[in-house]
């Protein structure tokens, strides 16, 4: 074909150009949606409990995602080093999914149950004082501030609208739960528990005076990677051969 | 030089001033300021009453400068010749912007060299994980996106002997976009994110950035459908691709369901596994499109111009420009091997990338052999040879980018900084370096010129700068291979050698040569705004107008 029909109408040319482009794309992402086994099943993986999800806001907030993967992949050093290689349906609550594009620090995917709270603590205000070598930023003031849930119950509703299965309970209990989860001696705690079954109820920053931005990120640290149930899910399974 | 009058005859009976455009943006602006009103009474949000403070004062702005050029009728520009005030305007904020996000680059680089000397454990914003999307928007979306508005609108008037479409469309395209910039700096800063690498900025910054976008596409495409040339221009062809696939993946990776209208926090319409592919099916394209399709239409023009040759082969820009948008938009998987993303998925990623380097290596073909039978002005014209060596870094990226995505290497460099090294070496060495010598060539002929104020400052900018590259991608390099051996580096007993925070010890040095390394080459941009300063600043005006005819190239093409 003579390629003066495309330098001599600007109309087909910008066409020409959409057609090529969407190809590549369509076939690539489109499949995702439908193919079946593309997010394996598992038991195990529930909607974050309020404070984790006020906790992850914030790991995104600060940017945590950018310096730490959440991505194990299948290889036998990482998988030796951070556990079990990383499933598609551990982020398949993820709106967006954070699982990183460097290691400037290690990956974070199954992070949960490490290390203590107060370690947390301790590394997040100052990282050099647990770690000499690390050079993370310090967070000192996550343990000053008091964590600003007034729209916790907002952000679960955007989180059901686009596909996140949170009850109606769930969702009008947010503001309570959340309380709960920070502070074992709470009301709420019994109906917490029962909403999020073998969720971490306590007061992850020590400080029973208030929930600060340091419950919710140690919350959402230590439940990383701690949700799914590994004992039922079989690699080698028909179903969960990608 | 003469045909510039006969073809500017639609540009001077125009003189209505009762044009359309001239009701439409101020209205749009007047909006947009009633909105972020809105928000800044209604708000709970304390960000979101920042933003909203900071897009009212840029609307404000943007509105008494439509006061200030359009309140006393048309002004003379608009009824002569060319747009060249608008492409002024872009090669001031190019510089600016360029200066401001390779000093945060600085920074943040000494950062992660000095950890003790610069954080600052109560200022939030301060943070590594705040100031690395400004760094990264600033150079690629702020100064990358600047030149490329300023250069496109420059070389699609020369090339369609037309003026810029649209009346006043062209300025809110530039203010528009820069009104974006702006509000997605200030708002990393305060911590709103949603955390797409590269599309960082939240739903409302997204929807501003698509009403601009729009415009741009409507002036470009409008330049090209009145041109007085009977064909497109190749470099065109490159700004077109640019424009078009950069708007379907802007909105479709920032498909995302606002918490609310008065907050400034959303949750991406997808999840896991789909959004992975969907950010990096954008994020690589950024770089294809964005960094890559709009700088070769800077190639395309700056090159041939500045060589007084034409375009090495006619038929090899054809093949080139619709194998390379149409393989590019598949090698995003490639972000992704080893991970949860099915494998059929990765294979074809991986596949494609390496299919690229073909394509890549077109352009790379087609710009370097351009220079045939002008290799010699390599020794006299240091702004040619920056622009020359811009296709030779192009073409290095391009293989090495083929190579970290076959699965055994990216196996190793995944993760580690020879992703940081390899990027650096394309936006170093090819986008800085084409739009340094776009740059040089624009000054003078914009602010009508007979030459830069000092070929001898473009030399000292070039060798400090090409050192600061060297200094920067090795040291990245090197550290990056380091850092991936000893990941998986295994001790006699087979259990793993080093503990991670061994591997973050042992990158010091390298991370400060790597701080020398951007040190060096800021400097060289300092230099060249030094340099420019001096040029406008000077008395010595061409004797001639400005060269505005199309390419010699063109018409050898045809």
């Amino acid at each position: 074909m003579n390629h003066g029909f495309f330098e001599r109408n600007s109309f087909i040319l910008l066409f020409g150009i959409l057609i090529v482009v969407a190809i590549g794309g369509a076939v690539e992402i489109a499949p995702l949606f439908w193919v079946n086994g593309t997010i394996e099943k598992v038991s195990g993986m529930r909607p974050y409990t309020p404070l984790e999800l006020a906790g992850r806001d914030i790991y995104v907030r600060e940017g945590c995602y950018l310096c730490h993967s959440q991505m194990i992949r299948s290889l036998r050093d990482e998988v030796e080093r951070y556990g079990h290689y990383s499933l598609a349906a551990e982020s398949m609550y993820d709106h967006p999914f954070q699982w990183g594009s460097e290691r400037t620090g290690p990956d974070l995917a199954r992070v949960g149950g490490k290390y203590s709270d107060e370690w947390q603590r301790a590394h997040l205000a100052d990282p050099r004082s647990v770690v000499p070598e690390s050079i993370m930023p310090p967070y000192a003031f996550l343990e000053k501030t008091p964590l600003d849930y007034r729209d916790i119950a907002d952000v679960m509703r955007a989180n059901k609208a686009v596909g996140v299965p949170y009850t109606k309970e769930q969702i009008d209990a947010a503001v309570a739960d959340l309380r709960a989860q920070a502070d074992p001696n709470a009301d709420g705690v019994d109906d917490f528990r029962k909403r999020y079954p073998k969720a971490q109820v306590r007061d992850f920053d020590g400080n029973p005076n208030q929930i600060t931005e340091a419950d919710a990120l140690i919350a959402y640290l230590q439940m990383l990677g701690t949700l799914v149930d590994f004992k039922t899910y079989h690699a080698d399974a028909p179903e969960n051969r990608r | 030089m003469k045909r510039k009058t006969s073809a500017m005859t639609t540009a001077t009976d125009l003189p209505s001033p009762l044009r359309f455009d001239l009701a439409l943006f101020p209205a749009l602006l007047a909006l947009g300021f009633i909105a972020a009103l809105i928000e800044v009474a209604r708000s709970p949000d304390p960000a979101m009453v920042v933003q909203a403070w900071t897009f009212m004062a840029c609307m404000g702005g943007i509105g008494i400068f439509y006061l200030a050029t359009y309140a006393g009728g048309l002004p003379r520009e608009e009824r002569t010749g060319y747009a060249t005030n608008v492409i002024k305007a872009g090669v001031v904020a190019s510089m600016f912007w360029g200066i401001a996000g390779m000093l945060v680059g600085v920074i943040i680089a000494l950062q992660l060299s000095f950890p003790n000397l610069f954080y600052f454990p109560d200022l939030p914003w301060t943070n590594f994980g705040r100031l690395r999307p400004l760094h990264t928007s600033a150079v690629i979306f702020a100064f990358g996106g600047n030149v490329l508005i300023a250069t496109s609108f420059y070389v699609v008037q020369r090339t369609c002997k037309a003026r810029l479409f649209g009346g006043s469309l062209p300025w809110f395209v530039f203010w528009g976009y820069n009104t974006f910039i702006v509000l997605a700096g200030t708002g990393y800063l305060l911590g709103v994110t949603q955390a797409r690498e590269y599309a960082e900025p939240e739903w409302y910054a997204d929807l501003w950035l698509t009403i601009v976008w729009v415009g741009y596409l409507a002036t470009f495409l409008g330049t090209i459908v009145k041109r007085k040339e009977p064909h497109i221009y190749v470099a065109n062809w490159f700004f077109l691709a640019f424009i078009a696939t950069i708007a379907v993946l802007h909105i479709v990776n920032n498909l995302a369901l606002p918490v609310s209208l008065l907050e400034t926090k959303s949750v991406s319409l997808f999840s896991g596994v789909q959004d992975a592919l969907i950010q990096w099916w954008y994020g690589h394209n950024a770089v294809g499109f964005f960094l890559t399709a709009g700088f070769l239409g800077i190639m395309y023009y700056f090159v041939p111009k500045r060589a007084d040759r034409p375009v090495y082969s006619y038929r090899l820009s054809i093949v080139h420009f619709w194998t390379l948008i149409f393989i590019y938009i598949w090698a995003g998987p490639h972000h992704l091997l080893y991970t949860a993303l099915p494998d059929w998925a990765q294979t074809l990623g991986m596949t494609f990338s390496v299919i690229l380097w073909m394509p890549s290596w077109g352009g790379m073909i087609n710009g370097l052999m351009t220079l045939s039978g002008a290799w010699d002005k390599l020794r006299t014209d240091p702004v040619l040879r920056m622009l020359v060596v811009s296709v030779a870094f192009y073409g290095m990226s391009t293989f090495e980018g083929p190579v970290m995505s076959v699965r055994t290497v990216n196996a190793l460099s995944h993760y580690t900084n020879w992703t940081i090294g390899h990027v650096h070496s394309g936006a170093l060495g090819w986008v800085g370096y084409v739009s340094f010598g776009a740059l040089y060539c624009l000054v003078p002929w914009l602010w009508n010129k007979k030459k830069l104020y000092s070929n001898a400052l473009v030399e000292w900018h070039f060798w400090v700068s090409t050192l600061g590259i060297v200094l920067y991608i090795t040291s990245m390099w090197v550290a990056g291979i380091m850092q991936g051996l000893m990941w998986r580096a295994y001790n006699d007993y087979g259990f793993l050698e080093y503990s991670f925070v061994e591997t973050v010890q042992a990158m010091h040095p390298y991370y400060v040569i790597r701080t020398i390394g951007g040190l060096l080459y800021l400097g060289g941009v300092l230099i060249m705004a030094y340099n420019l300063w001096r040029t406008v600043r000077s008395s010595e005006t061409a004797a001639t107008e400005p060269a505005v005819a199309p390419l010699a190239a063109l018409e050898a093409a045809q």
